[in-house]
């Protein structure tokens, strides 16, 4: 489970050339997918690329952040891409999309508004499979301390001395 | 110098658990020259092991062990193996706590005589009032070296005070301030001064924050008389035949059975493992657990009315920089029944990093509602509430006899549901703080549901009479005259402060009485 950067394997052009009917992740390949802005790439063992590219979308749709680019979803998910995990993801996302495909949608990625999609998983809400990628998220997303900068958070400062001199009161606008 | 004492040497006072309460006992029995063994279930850290980092330093310093929930506490949905975050480490959770050290109020002493008898609550009178308590707590403040106390100075504001402090104002608030905190604004009692690292919750990498860890204990170790055995986890208390308790039996950090000979056993794992330890140590003669022939350990658990109110406004406030509770508003503090509950509040600064914020907003919560809060991240300030809340019986922690720990010991489960008094009580407090961040120009507030219990209280409860409570007014227990209770457990009532000052004060009084009661012979 590698996360590599994209530019080097394939062309941008060729990757979107395959990015037809995909969200935040398209499959561009057996046993591999990357963003459709070529950012970033991963190659999946044990999930279905598809598998992962709707996880992926899944869990840009429960932690929205328009700033995070996709690369961070894509850490805070691939840990489900092991052989113990593995079936349990292709289960639930097997039953989103199907939920995706009640609702007259190709797949779940295939509903392009965010609001059809949010829809689908506020229906499974209350299913383990949805608490499970929702909770996983909470510190699989926030915790990746290249994340911290996006929002500002400034992390660790002891090593820096504390906010002493840098700032612990400098608000300026009160 | 460290000493080390026997196993079968019963002339030693055992003491389980090193935090607040048990670390300052510890201390100060060593002091007046006492022989000491402190168990304590966690390993020992120092400033320089402390991480600035929310979830590795919770990992390596939480209390972890199954506990299980109930009642309709949102605790008991969000976190349900987690009722409180509660530190597992030599000095117990004041390596984690903010350092808030504010006196109980006159008539907190006296919540039943003050506030009359509240449906559905079983309030009681402490049996020691703040006169007695003045010298003990001046004894207290000058330990913890805190703020706004003796000729100690205030911390200087932060950020997120500023914004606090500009709102307070604002309203017509008058008691606001920096607070009083054990935190040292100048250097003290050879600890430095803050450096506004703001990781205070995951403990003082430059040990500007007073923590038993670095204070009580190396001091208690120093006179000879304090043996500290640590990652030595207290299974039960042993009695004999009068009734009077003779050894602690304790899990060493092999996971072996160890028994230590005690003189006098002093219970201080905090308030849900204190009568947990009382519970699981039940034999034939007190078949419903030690000390509890009231059929009141366990019971009355409070955790204060708490809560947070964040704010988003359209300018950055960085919250996170600088000392994380260094600020108050005290004006809600006082007894004002025309407010539509007893009791009072204090609001007081907090912050939380990204990762926590992100775990504790809106445990649950997701979609937009949800992350463009989070989006607004740099420019929140926030508050926490601190009030009352009110005893019930119901409300307790009770052995889950499904349950078990890594020794095979039955989990504490923890059942808490809000009186209507903390409900009415969070929604004015709610309220009030929604109206002093709109009053500095707010974009949008969150008023944020309590976390696990960081204050945990009340189940061994003070009490004048027998039947009403554990332990009597030195934190003995009524049932075993050489079983003392010496944690935030013994709290008849909680009051609308942070404990942890009335928890030191309390065991530097106990300290005194327990020293006074050996050499005279009647203990
Ligand atoms: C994040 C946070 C912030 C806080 N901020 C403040 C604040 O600003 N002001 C304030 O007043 N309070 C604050 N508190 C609360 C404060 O930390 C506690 O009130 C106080 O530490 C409780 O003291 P205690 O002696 O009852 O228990 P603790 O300090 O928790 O100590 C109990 C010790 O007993 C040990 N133990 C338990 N069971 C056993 C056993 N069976 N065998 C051996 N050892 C055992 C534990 O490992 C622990 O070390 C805060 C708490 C937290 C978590
Ligand atoms: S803000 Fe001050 S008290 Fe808090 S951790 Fe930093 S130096 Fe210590």
């Amino acid at each position: 489970m590698t996360l590599q950067n994209a530019r080097s394997g394939l062309t941008r052009r060729q990757l979107l050339a395959r990015s037809v009917a995909a969200g935040a992740a398209l499959v561009v390949g057996p046993g591999f997918i990357a963003g459709n802005d070529a950012a970033w790439a991963l190659e999946t063992t044990a999930l279905k690329p598809e598998t992962m590219a709707t996880l992926v979308q899944m869990a840009r749709d429960i932690y929205p952040h328009d700033h995070v680019p996709t690369e961070f979803y894509v850490v805070a998910v691939k840990g489900y891409d092991t052989p113990e995990a593995a079936p349990g993801i292709e289960a639930g996302i097997a039953a989103l999309d199907a939920a995706a495909q009640g609702k007259g949608f190709s797949s779940y990625v295939g509903a392009g508004w965010e609001r059809d999609r949010v829809d689908l998983l506020r229906a499974m809400e209350d299913s383990a499979f949805f608490q499970k990628i929702r909770g996983g998220l909470v510190t699989g997303l926030y915790n990746q301390k290249a994340v911290w900068p996006l929002f500002g958070y400034e992390g660790e400062s002891f090593s820096q001395g504390g906010y002493i001199e840098r700032g612990f009161d400098d608000i300026n606008w009160l | 110098m460290v000493a080390k004492f026997d196993q079968t040497d019963s002339s030693v006072v055992v003491i389980i658990g090193t935090g607040a309460g048990g670390g300052v006992l510890a201390n100060e029995l060593a002091q007046k020259g006492v022989k000491v063994v402190a168990l304590e279930a966690g390993g020992r850290y120092l400033p320089e092991d402390y991480v600035n980092d929310e979830w590795e330093s919770f990992g390596q310093l939480a209390w972890l062990d199954p506990r299980t929930t109930s009642g309709d506490w949102r605790v008991a949905r969000d976190f349900s193996g987690l009722p409180a975050w509660i530190v597992k480490a030599v000095g117990g959770t004041t390596t984690h706590w903010a350092g808030a050290s504010l006196r109980f109020q006159d008539h907190e002493w006296k919540a039943l005589t003050t506030y009359g008898r509240v449906d559905g609550a079983s309030l009681l009178d402490w049996p020691i009032d703040g006169a007695e308590m003045a010298p003990w707590y001046d004894r207290a403040e000058s330990k913890l070296g805190v703020t706004r106390t003796g000729d100690r100075p205030g911390l200087p504001g932060n950020n997120n005070y500023k914004v606090l402090e500009k709102g307070a104002l604002a309203l017509g608030y008058k008691e606001v301030h920096t607070g009083r905190m054990a935190i040292n604004a100048l250097e003290y009692d050879n600890r430095m001064a803050c450096q506004q690292t703001g990781f205070c919750f995951q403990g003082c990498k430059w040990g500007a924050k007073w923590s038993a860890a670095y204070t009580e204990i190396p001091a208690g170790e120093a006179t000879g008389n304090l043996e500290v055995r640590e990652r030595c986890h207290a299974a039960r208390i042993e009695h004999d035949d009068s009734g009077k308790v003779t050894a602690v039996v304790y899990f060493d950090a092999e996971g072996k059975e160890q028994r230590q000979a005690a003189r006098i056993v002093c219970v201080a794992g905090n308030s849900i493992e204190s009568p947990r330890l009382l519970l699981n140590s039940a034999s034939p003669m007190f078949p419903d657990g030690l000390a509890n022939s009231s059929g009141q350990v366990g019971r009355n658990y409070m955790r204060h009315v708490t809560g947070s109110v964040y704010a988003v406004f359209d300018k950055p406030v960085r919250m996170w920089r600088g000392t994380t509770m260094a600020g108050i508003i005290q004006d809600e503090a006082r007894n004002d029944p025309a407010r539509g509950f007893v009791g009072g509040y204090e609001l007081e600064t907090l912050s939380l990093g990204l990762p926590f914020m992100a775990a504790f907003l809106d445990p649950g919560g997701w979609g937009r509602e949800f992350t463009t809060a989070l989006d607004s991240y740099q420019n929140m300030a926030g508050m926490w509430i601190v009030g009352e809340d009110m005893p019930q019986e119901t409300n307790r922690v009770s052995l889950n006899s499904e349950v078990k720990d890594q020794f095979g010991l039955p989990a504490p489960n923890v059942n808490f549901s809000d009186h209507p008094n903390d409900i009415a009580m969070r929604n004015h407090a709610y309220k009030q703080g929604m109206a002093i961040y709109n009053a500095v120009g707010a974009t949008r507030t969150l008023p944020t549901p309590p976390y696990p219990s960081t204050h945990n209280l009340g189940t061994n409860r003070m009490s004048e009479n027998p039947r009403e409570g554990v332990v009597n007014r030195w934190g003995q227990t009524h049932d075993i005259p050489n079983l003392f209770i010496s944690d935030g457990s013994q709290f008849t009532t909680g009051a609308a402060e942070n404990p942890t000052l009335t928890i030191v004060a309390l065991a530097i009084r106990q300290a005194d009485h327990i020293a006074r009661e050996m050499s005279a012979n009647t203990l």
